[in-house]
């Protein structure tokens, strides 16, 4: 079944407010720039209340939208003429968006509390929290707007924040870098995205998801885009080959990880490519097989990071990687696949983010310290800590009737039968998924103390302990609720289709119970290595295949040697010949116009009477054109 | 034959804006010549702004009534319709907003007529003399500005073009720094202004001499009727054009405008560059397209070439200036040749040309608005000895004043015409318009107008090198041991930069409601 038609908002009600959504921390962000100094007493607390308020009012919008019939759950609501007779501006508030826009305004909500606490040592608490709010109206915006163009300045606008609070530390040289490096890789993306929009316009004459018409097969057109599109959301959510800047965005501070590198913005691939689903990426077609490709890569690829991983944020980043990687696999699978994937998206924006503020709040005990080797034993200082933690760890694993055990149940599920091969590789990330998460707890809460001889690790504050709590209760229940009965697929289905058949959920499937096996191992296997036996302070040398993982597959030294390096030698090529004072290729037209800039220049004498002389000149000669034109 | 003298009906309400500024104007000379001189200050800027905002008021009723006159008025010397009442409205705004650029301390000289660099000089600096008379001079031409664009005939046209430019050449003089500069400019600038202004008249002449009348509607009839390749008629319309395509600064008349633009005191530049381009274009629009009308096949190929090359001329000089105050006298040049696109889009109906009217409006709002932002910006970079206008001295203004240099940045990427700013809709508008004109003409014209707007595009393309390069300079250069110094700006100059920007974001973001408002004006078109 297709998605239902896009009708018009007409008038009243939560829903011709939803714009009130992104005004919010739109608002909150410009004040907290503009007054700059003079809110930084307040600062925080306005940021929070902007947060909680774009918050109340998707609740609200949810619920009206809940009191609706099926066929009247898509509501575009029109704002404003933006690009005359191109795009109009507006928001399409449908099963979808609306569930982005409770995760976003809900984890962020959550965030914002928790930065209370972590940044309260800051000076500059105030900037991060405009930065905060920034992020959350640019992403709200992207996920609200009824249209590419809307969607495509949200992508930028949350790439901006990203770069801000990567870069939030610049004193730090690394996290400048960090920063550069997430921005120039995301170009990649960005501009995958752009020559897709441009290739939809020129084909359809329309970017409005309202005009856009689900397709049945492929023609090589869509393909181009839904590539094109891939690209772009390969970029934002550090999908292979584009995941290289998301282990370096951890310079950034815990929060903005938890918020920005887990739960939300790393997330928009996914909902691009479930958005431009039925318009170019339909059931079986070589666009969606390729996200599914793409997906299964980089599920092996970032949990085989997360394994040689000593730095905790960096071991989460790669399970970041991982986890996506299971959302782009579902995204690749039509209806049923997408109904998953959203729903691993949303635990995953909670467990992960239990996860990353846990590790935050382990930290923040530790003197900012994150090398996972001088932890251990951390259990019975930080009790709430560890136990939150200790949630979103069973739940990232999939530990049975845990939300993402039931969402990552569905995706395998679902890809076994849908591409054997590719499901198959899921179940063995599963398993890496259960080394990984495993070896992390075990060195950080158990096994002998191996701190530094000046830290008093010591329970985080309540601001920053109650958002761990609401985190992992929602990690506990939020799966089951989502997907037994199909409630999210039937939520959904309106606005991303609704498959052929509705899936049951097995709970003692073959491929369920691989899966657990695997897991099982996995954590024994961790548990013989780093839970019984001792843990090395210093990190060992490792064998070849550690290596490979430690340096991120080589995926640094691919871009190097593959971009970089070829870049510039093009570059030095570039300036050689220039040198040279041969107009290159390069820069022959550039030059061209600096000198003929130079040249012309020369004609500005300065004097008066050679001006008057222009002057004359060009009456004569305009005057004789005109008498000519009008002679032929 | 019974001589009778018929008494001039003058339609006061209608014609209220204009004589409220000429009235206060008036009173300013009055005060210089009977206040005692401190406190003739404290007169005249209130007197001034006051009088802007009050003839801005006037124009917003006339706009709210609704009730436009449908003719001409004040015995055909004026048409005040939808396009004038926008362009007024868009000059009061500009002007007031100059004043305030004017008002700020140590812009103007302390007595104009010493030597500079005597004894004289330095007496008059410290008695902490000025020049009051700024204001009313100002007035005088904000109230040329204002007529010039309403003129029904030509002869009115050419007082408006006096009235706006003779304070203009005056107030080019008065710099408190550079004085010789400024001095100067405002010779080189009266010199090429009056031969100009002997053009035009030349070329009223010459169209009197074939029309029997200087009234646009009497020019348009009788080449309805007459031949329309008189000789006559081709020589004086290119004269005319000389001197309007002057005011506007398109190539190859534009070589006054750096000059001028440098050496002039730099809230005067603001003016110039925002109230005399939006006049000029206005007054531009009301000859060729209302007066020449029927010549369009006739002016068009000529007017392709100048808008062509004044916008490859303006952009690509630019590139090699090392003075702020020039480059943007630069891009100035290039934006008339936007403009003139514009102009050239006519259509063979009049719901088409409001559409190129629309654009051209909109487009003179939104580039005056950033343009008296991004000098009044300038102002406040300064040296010890006056502005810091060397471009290396902004170098790495971006770590010491990162506000006031991301404002900056924000106003050239507007000039540069990038999305979510209000020059982006500018030049989309403009072009549109331009392509759309072409496609309904047809045959070679629409190949000849898309190439115009590819000769736009590529120049916007060789201006955004130019605009990038200050902000590369301002923020990723390592700024100068002895840079200059950001003066404390005064709330004026603050209110200026805010709302220059404010709108700049505005329209950027919302269009819409500003389009409406010019495709309000100009759906009414020109009186004929």
């Amino acid at each position: 079944m297709d998605p239902v038609e896009i009708i018009q908002h007409t008038t009243g009600g939560v829903i011709g407010l939803s714009w009130l959504m992104i005004a919010f921390p739109l608002v909150g962000a410009t004040i907290l720039l503009v007054f700059n100094r003079y809110t930084n007493r307040w600062g925080h607390l306005l940021g929070v209340a902007m947060s909680l308020a774009s918050f109340v009012v998707a609740v609200l919008a949810f619920v009206e939208l809940l009191g609706l019939p099926e066929a009247q759950r898509r509501q575009a609501v029109h704002l404003w003429e933006f690009i005359p007779g191109m795009v109009d501006m507006g928001l399409l508030i449908d099963p979808l968006s609306i569930a982005f826009a409770l995760l976003i305004t809900g984890v962020g909500s959550l965030i914002h509390i928790y930065s209370i606490g972590y940044m309260s040592h800051d000076p500059d608490r105030r900037r991060f929290f405009a930065y905060l709010n920034l992020f959350v109206a640019a992403m709200l915006l992207l996920v609200l707007a009824d249209n590419y163009v809307g969607l495509f300045i949200g992508w930028e606008g949350v790439g901006l924040a990203s770069y801000l609070l990567i870069g939030f530390w610049q004193f730090k040289p690394s996290a400048a870098v960090a920063a550069k490096k997430a921005f120039v890789v995301n170009r990649v993306g960005d501009f995958g995205l752009l020559v897709g929009m441009f290739l939809i316009w020129t084909t359809f004459g329309t970017l409005a998801f309202a005009e856009l018409k689900p397709i049945t097969a492929e023609n090589p057109t869509t393909l181009a885009i839904g590539l094109l599109l891939l690209l772009g959301a390969c970029g934002k959510s550090a999908q292979l080959p584009l995941q290289s800047w998301l282990l370096d965005a951890m310079e950034g501070p815990t929060p903005v990880s938890a918020l920005i590198h887990a739960a939300t913005m790393v997330t928009a691939g996914v909902y691009l490519v479930v958005r431009s689903g039925a318009f170019f990426f339909p059931e079986g077609s070589g666009a969606a097989l390729a996200v599914a490709v793409v997906g299964a890569a980089t599920l092996l690829a970032g949990a085989i990071i997360g394994c040689a991983k000593d730095d905790i944020k960096k071991g989460l980043a790669g399970s970041t990687m991982s986890q996506i990687g299971y959302m782009m696999l579902g995204a690749g699978l039509g209806p049923v696949g997408y109904a998953f994937a959203i729903g691993h998206l949303i635990t995953h924006g909670f467990f992960k983010a239990d996860l990353f503020l846990g590790a935050g709040s382990v930290m923040h005990g530790m003197n900012d310290e994150v090398n996972m080797r001088k932890y251990g034993g951390l259990r019975t200082y930080m009790p709430v800590t560890f136990a939150t933690f200790f949630i979103g760890y069973l739940a990232i694993i999939g530990f049975p009737l845990l939300s993402g055990y039931f969402t990552k149940e569905g995706i395998i599920e679902t890809a076994v039968h849908a591409q054997p091969i590719l499901g198959w590789l899921a179940v063995a990330g599963a398993g890496i998924t259960g080394f990984y998460m495993s070896r992390m707890v075990f060195m950080t809460f158990f096994g002998e103390k191996r701190w530094e001889k000046d830290a008093h690790p010591h329970e985080s504050p309540t601001v920053m302990t109650v958002p761990l709590i609401v985190l992992s209760i929602g990690s506990v229940f939020l799966g089951g609720y989502l997907i037994l009965s199909n409630r999210l697929m039937d939520w959904l289905a309106p606005a991303v289709g609704a498959p052929a058949a509705r899936p049951e959920f097995h709970f003692t499937s073959t491929t369920g119970l691989a899966t657990l096996a695997l897991v099982a191992v996995g954590a024994a296997f961790a548990w013989y290595k780093y839970g019984r036996a001792e843990v090395p302070a210093v990190q060992p040398r490792g064998s070849f295949l550690t290596t490979f993982a430690r340096r991120d597959l080589y995926g640094d030294a691919i871009n190097e040697s593959l971009i970089m390096r070829p870049g510039q030698w093009l570059t030095r090529l570039a300036v050689f010949f220039d040198n040279r004072g041969i107009d290159g290729v390069v820069n022959g037209l550039a030059a061209g116009i600096g000198g003929s800039s130079g040249r012309l220049r020369r004609l500005q004498t300065g004097f008066a009477r050679t001006y008057a002389l222009s002057i004359l000149f060009g009456a004569a000669i305009l005057t004789g054109a005109l008498l000519l034109v009008g002679n032929i | 034959m019974n001589p009778t003298i018929e008494f001039p009906t003058i339609e006061y309400a209608t014609l209220a804006p204009l004589l409220l500024v000429f009235g206060a104007a008036i009173l300013g000379v009055l005060v210089e010549a009977f206040a005692p001189r401190y406190l003739r200050k404290s007169f005249q800027v209130p007197l001034t702004l006051l009088s802007l905002i009050g003839a801005f008021a006037l124009v917003i009723v006339q706009v709210v009534r609704g009730d436009l006159p449908t003719g001409p008025v004040a015995m055909g010397a004026l048409a005040i319709d939808g396009p004038t009442l926008f362009i007024w409205g868009v000059i009061l705004v500009l002007s007031a907003v100059c004043v305030l650029l004017i008002n700020d301390e140590g812009h103007f000289v302390a007595s104009a007529a010493s030597v500079p660099g005597s004894a004289d000089e330095e007496g008059a600096e410290r008695a902490g003399h000025e020049h009051t008379e700024v204001y009313p001079l100002a007035l005088f031409a904000v109230g040329g500005m204002l007529m010039f664009p309403a003129a029904n005939d030509l002869l009115t046209m050419f007082v408006g073009l006096e009235v706006m430019s003779l304070p203009l050449y005056l107030l080019c003089g008065l710099a408190r720094r550079r004085r010789l500069l400024s001095q100067e400019a405002s010779m080189k600038y009266f010199l090429l202004g009056a031969f100009s202004s002997a053009f035009f008249l030349y070329g009223a002449a010459m169209v009197y001499g074939y029309a029997g009348t200087v009234s646009f509607a009497g020019i348009s009839q009788a080449m309805a009727q007459g031949a329309l390749l008189d000789p006559l008629l081709l020589l004086g319309f290119s004269l005319l054009g000389v001197g309007l395509l002057f005011k506007i600064g398109a190539a190859p008349f534009q070589a006054w405008k750096p000059d001028v633009y440098q050496g002039a005191p730099t809230p005067i530049t603001a003016l110039m560059a925002s109230g005399t381009l939006v006049a000029a274009v206005g007054a531009l629009l009301r000859v060729f397209w209302v007066g020449l009308g029927n010549l369009d096949w006739n002016w068009r190929p000529v007017l392709w070439v100048v808008a062509a090359l004044t916008m490859m001329v303006g952009a690509v000089i630019a590139i090699t200036q090392t003075d702020i105050k020039r480059m943007l006298a630069y891009s100035s040049i290039a934006h008339a040749g936007f403009l003139l696109v514009g102009v050239l889009a006519t259509y063979d109906t009049g719901a088409g040309n409001a559409v190129s009217l629309q654009a051209i409006l909109f487009y003179l709002l939104v580039y005056g608005v950033a343009t008296v932002g991004a000098f009044a910006i300038v102002t406040l970079v300064r040296d010890p000895g006056g502005e810091a206008n060397h471009l290396s001295r902004w170098a790495g203004l971006g770590k010491r004043a990162p506000i006031l240099s991301g404002v900056f940045a924000f106003f050239l990427l507007a000039f540069a015409g990038i999305p979510l700013t209000s020059g982006f809709f500018g030049k989309y508008a403009l072009f549109t318009a331009a392509i759309g004109s072409g496609q309904e003409a047809g045959d070679s014209l629409g190949a000849w107008m898309t190439g115009l707007v590819v000769v736009g595009v590529i120049a916007s393309a060789i201006a955004a090198f130019f605009y990038v390069r200050v902000i590369v300079l301002m923020f990723f250069n390592e700024p100068a041991a002895d840079g200059p110094a950001i003066a404390v700006p005064s709330t004026g100059t603050v209110t200026v930069i805010t709302l220059s920007l404010l709108v700049t974001v505005g329209v950027g973001v919302f269009p819409e409601p500003v389009l409406q408002l010019a495709n309000t004006a100009a759906s009414s078109l020109f009186i004929r």
